[in-house]
């Protein structure tokens, strides 16, 4: 067996190694599992939790037979961003009503990108709705599908209710670049707001 | 005559309640853990140690997170949270947080942001 790193406690090869959270949310299929495959490292995968999460906190038995479960998926990727810092990305349930499950998903996380769906904006106003609601800051990308048709985007921002500090990007999901761009707008908007914050105090 | 067999459902709901020992979520400190929270093993290991518990071990010589763990053990968020609980009061793993960009107090973090944005540059 190798126990390669076992005799060298606190190395620093892994020894100071952290990491930071982006979400990715969205209505659904608006892009969100395409934008986390396009710009990860590793092969994206996906992590489940079950509806008896909702229990938890009444000691029930997970094991009762017959019991109907849902399991709701959360697809994910990660960035190396430096030899200690890994960024990932987790893409949210397509099923808002399960969001709950996930009260503690975006707790630390630096911030959300929110995809929206130009053909179908009303899909995403539910993921607007949570940012606003769960004090996560984020910025709004545009997956510009072959057939969408050309929005102003004021008319978008408009339609949508988002203020005019928070940017509104357009990508394509399918495209590393692009997404990573889009990422990059959300990081750039973080420090804006986080200058003006310091500026204000 | 064939022998008696145990049932076998190793995907199922029996072999959390086994691993878990019945139990449905972390206690203590585990409690807090996040899907992005990385978990880094202390030491190898020691031989007769449960299957899930090594494994975890193993895998987590260079820093894993959460999310990843359970994606490759094949185990959901709740479970796996329950056998990390375990590890972490006997010291044999240790767990870091995510990095918000907001510390409690400290207000933002802007040395963080620009970490993450020079790195992204390089993507």
């Amino acid at each position: 067996m190798d126990l390669k790193g076992f005799d060298r406690p606190g190395a620093p090869a892994s020894g100071d190694t952290r990491s930071v959270k982006v979400m990715i949310a969205g209505g659904f299929g608006t892009g969100k599992t395409t934008l986390v495959r396009s710009v990860s490292d590793i092969k994206p995968l996906t992590t489940e939790e079950t509806l008896t999460q909702a229990s938890a906190g009444d000691d029930h038995l997970i094991g009762v037979a017959e019991k109907t479960e849902t399991t709701v998926s959360l697809d994910f990727g990660k960035i190396s961003l430096n030899d200690s810092l890994m960024l990932y990305l987790f893409g949210t349930p397509g099923q808002e009503r399960f969001w709950f499950l996930w009260n503690g998903l975006f707790k630390g996380a630096l911030g959300a990108v929110v995809l929206v769906d130009t053909r179908r904006l009303a899909s995403s106003f539910r993921a607007i709705e949570e940012m606003e609601r769960q004090n996560v800051p984020f910025v709004v990308a545009l997956n510009v599908f072959p057939d969408s048709r050309q929005f102003p985007v004021e008319e978008i921002r408009d339609a949508l209710d988002i203020p005019p500090h928070i940017p509104i990007v357009a990508c394509d999901a399918r495209d590393r670049a692009s997404s990573r761009d889009v990422l990059v707008a959300l990081i750039r908007h973080l420090k804006d707001s986080s200058a003006a914050a310091l500026e204000s105090r | 005559m064939s022998a008696p067999r145990r049932p076998t459902d190793p995907s199922g709901l029996e072999r959390y309640y086994v691993l878990t020992k019945g139990r449905s979520g972390p206690g203590g400190s585990a409690s807090s853990l996040d899907v992005a929270t990385l978990i880094v093993s202390r030491a190898a290991p020691a031989p007769g140690t449960q299957h899930e518990y090594a494994e975890i071990l193993r895998r987590c010589r260079d820093p894993l997170s959460v999310a990843e763990l359970g994606a490759h053990l094949g185990l959901p968020f709740n479970i796996l949270a329950v056998l990390l609980a375990d590890l972490l009061q006997a010291g044999h793993v240790e767990a870091r947080d995510p990095i918000p960009a907001h510390d409690a107090g400290r207000g933002p973090d802007l040395a963080l942001l620009e970490e993450v944005l020079s790195g992204l540059e390089r993507l």
